[in-house]
């Protein structure tokens, strides 16, 4: 096991080195104003090059109404599910967004699929918002940015052969193969997913959580697409199987140049696969930064929370570590705290907390600095908390 | 805690140890959930009771001449209700008596059979068309449409089906098998309305409905491909069960006189049997026990076809 934690470390050094290369903060949007949906299309279908962003989200929102009455339904609140969330995703990497369940990661994964029509803010992919586009621009969305799902067992239609379930995106999208080539092309994903390719008649109850999760990774692929999103994609599955699967998911990555937005509500499950996260609370992001500042250098008191929750192999850098036990519960996004959304459960909040909302930024004693520190941190007492190696 | 590390590389062989799969060697086996439904069916003694006796009810509707030669509209006065049944006599016309107008009790019960069974069978396709689509544009497109088709169908809970049906049919002076599968089907969609709703709603949320949706399907497609096959198994089973309330209604009807006209039926044989009970129950009881067998029948396969579908049960 100790050899292992070595293992990681040496990943996360590369991982460091690469990504300081990114800018920190919030990158220029250059828009692309497409006159015709040619244009839109071909913009969306053009190539970015590795480590340029390629989707930005700015302020995003999603609040869900409440309504009461039967006939007349009136508004009378809103869940805020996503409240003005902002980040990028480059070309090529990994980034993933960690958050207690019913902290809006599944509503951020479904707006930037355009599956759920967004309150306010933009996501743009290649320059484009794709909140606003139809039609045949947004059909080339589609094809660029797939998702794979949490649960494997509701994900694929029970009534359908693993064939047509990895070949509908194809008879959905007849211009990515002829006819006569897709039954091959599915054949092929399975195996590149390492199912046996003779499966294709099989339905999907004959298979396994993780062969099930296979399947749904398959037609992931099978669009060529450019952005996974993958929600929660292994917290169904058995542990031992949950390593397999997102080896494959890396390998994957690698083969077929993608960048995953790799959602998860445990920190521990993203640190191998990712190369910046995002820390995420009641509808608002907490901290952003790469790897390594964030298990190594957490500046937010939630994330420092959470840190020291992860299980620590080493007995001895268990003895000496400090657990941060929250209290209280998370409170409702009907009706969230004023000003940090934290407050309710922070040991470090004081008056101004409640009165003034902490902005993501870095903070200002670590600005300048090239302290590991120096990351976004929506805190206004951010500082570091050695919660990992004390 | 996680540790993909040391996990052993993912590949098809460690993929293929992982489970099992069941079925053995033979790789392209596939067993659609139907197929599965249909196993468990074949070892339930209660699917194939039911299912042999609706066949034997269906063969009497198709085939009554299978039966029995003896035209149950042939009056022989000699034998008004004299001729007792004789329970020995099998497949003979005098195996369950004669009635009031001399007519073969036995012949009359065979050929009854089809307008239960027509109706029946007609009412239940109408009702599961009718409230099939109602209940799938309510569940799938929500909002004012639902509210509105739910309302009409809460409305039309409200009118049992033997009074629609009874007021319905006052208005029709010649009442043929199509005016009573018109009247029941008006006031029998109900049911299927609310469980084709329900099974949509269910459905639309599941994440290969969201799958689908985010590759880009259109909306015949996802209610076409995604979910009505999903919602085909609850609303066999209710639509099962309903057949057999259609029939018995289809028989209360007549027995009160607006039902069928001039037909042979078994509701129209207990109407006109109710005088004699006392002298000659057998003319009731015969057509009466039939029409029970073939409700129960009904409602039994559609028990075994429900539990067969669960797969929590299994
Ligand atoms: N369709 C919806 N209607 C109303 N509220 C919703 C809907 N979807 C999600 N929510 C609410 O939004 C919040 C965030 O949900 P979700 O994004 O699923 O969280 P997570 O994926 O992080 O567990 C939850 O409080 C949830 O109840
Ligand atoms: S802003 Fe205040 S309440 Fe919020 S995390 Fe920082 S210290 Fe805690
Ligand atoms: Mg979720």
């Amino acid at each position: 096991m100790a050899e292992t934690e070595k293992d990681d470390k040496a990943v996360d050094v590369t991982k460091a080195t690469e990504a300081a290369a990114a800018p920190h903060g919030i990158t220029e949007v250059t828009t692309v104003d497409a006159a015709t949906e040619d244009e839109a299309v071909a913009a969306l279908d053009a190539e970015v090059g590795s480590g340029e962003p390629i989707l930005q989200v700015r302020n995003l929102v999603k609040h869900f109404p409440l309504t009461q009455g039967i006939l007349f339904k009136k508004q009378v609140g809103a869940v805020k599910a996503v409240d003005g969330i902002s980040f990028d995703l480059y070309q090529g990497e990994t980034l993933g967004i960690v958050g207690e369940s019913g902290c809006g990661k599944s509503t951020v994964a479904k707006l930037l699929m355009t599956l759920e029509s967004a309150t306010a803010g933009e996501v743009f992919y290649k320059g484009q918002d794709i909140t606003k586009l139809s039609g045949r621009a947004l059909r080339a969305v589609r094809r660029n940015i797939q998702m794979v799902f949490q649960d494997p067992y509701t994900s694929l239609n029970p009534r359908m052969t693993v064939g047509d379930i990895i070949g509908e995106p194809y008879e959905i999208h007849p211009e990515a193969a002829p006819k006569g080539d897709r039954r091959r092309k599915v054949q092929e994903l399975l195996d590149v997913v390492g199912l046996n390719p003779e499966y294709l008649n099989r339905y999907p109850h004959q298979f396994s959580g993780g062969q099930r999760q296979r399947i749904g990774i398959a037609r992931g692929l099978a669009l060529n697409p450019e952005i996974i999103i993958c929600d929660e994609p292994v917290s169904a599955l058995d542990v031992s199987v949950q390593a397999q699967v997102i080896n494959l998911m890396e390998k994957l990555q690698d083969e077929f140049n993608l960048s995953y937005i790799f959602i998860a509500h445990d920190l521990s499950i993203v640190r191998h696969i990712s190369d910046r996260v995002g820390v995420m609370y009641l509808g608002k992001m907490a901290e952003i930064g790469t790897d390594a500042e964030i298990y190594d250098h957490p500046t937010h008191p939630y994330t420092q929370a959470l840190l020291s929750a992860v299980p620590v192999p080493d007995p001895e850098a268990r003895e000496g570590r400090e657990r941060i036990i929250l209290t209280g519960d998370v409170p409702s996004p009907a009706n969230p705290p004023s000003g940090c959304r934290f407050r309710t459960r922070c040991w470090k909040a004081e008056d101004k907390c409640a009165k003034e909302v902490p902005l993501l930024a870095i903070p200002e004693r670590f600005a300048g600095t090239d302290s590991l520190a120096a990351h976004e941190s929506a805190c206004h007492f951010a500082e570091e908390k050695d919660v990992v190696h004390a | 805690m996680l540790n993909p590390t040391q996990a052993p590389e993912a590949g098809p062989v460690s993929a293929a140890a992982e489970a099992p799969l069941p079925g053995g060697s033979e790789i392209t086996k596939a067993r659609s959930l139907g197929q599965d439904a249909w196993r468990e069916l074949r070892s339930n003694p209660i699917f194939w009771v039911s299912a042999v006796l609706l066949v034997l009810f269906l063969l009497m509707a198709a085939v009554p001449s299978l039966f029995t030669s003896t035209d149950p509209g042939h009056a022989d006065l000699r034998n008004h209700y004299l001729g007792k049944p004789e329970w020995g006599h099998f497949f003979q016309p005098d195996w369950f008596g004669y009635n009031g107008q001399g007519q073969s009790v036995y012949a009359r019960t065979i050929y009854g059979a089809r307008a239960s069974v027509i109706i029946g069978f007609c009412v239940t396709l109408g009702v599961t068309l009718v409230g099939g689509v109602i209940g799938m544009f309510a569940g799938y497109f929500g909002g004012l449409l639902d509210t509105l088709l739910s309302r009409l169908t809460d409305i039309f809970f409200g009118i049992p089906l033997l009074l629609g049906g009874m007021v319905l049919l006052q208005a029709f002076t010649h009442r043929t098998i199509w005016t009573v599968v018109l009247a029941l089907a008006t006031f029998g969609w109900m049911p299927l309305a609310r469980v084709m709703r329900g099974a949509v709603i269910t459905q639309k949320q599941a994440d290969f409905v969201t799958a689908a949706r985010a590759l880009g399907a259109g909306t015949t497609r996802i209610l076409l491909r995604h979910i009505l096959p999903n919602t085909l198994a609850p609303v066999i089973v209710v639509a099962t069960i309903a057949l057999g309330g259609f029939v018995s209604t289809e028989a209360t009807l007549s027995y009160l006189g607006i039902g069928l006209q001039s037909t042979v039926s078994w509701g129209v044989d207990i109407s006109d049997a109710q005088n004699v009970l006392r002298d000659a129950p057998h003319v009731l009881l015969v057509p009466a026990s039939f029409l029970s067998l073939t409700v129960l029948s009904f409602i039994l396969l559609g028990d075994a076809v429900r539990d067969a579908f669960d797969p929590k049960l299994r």
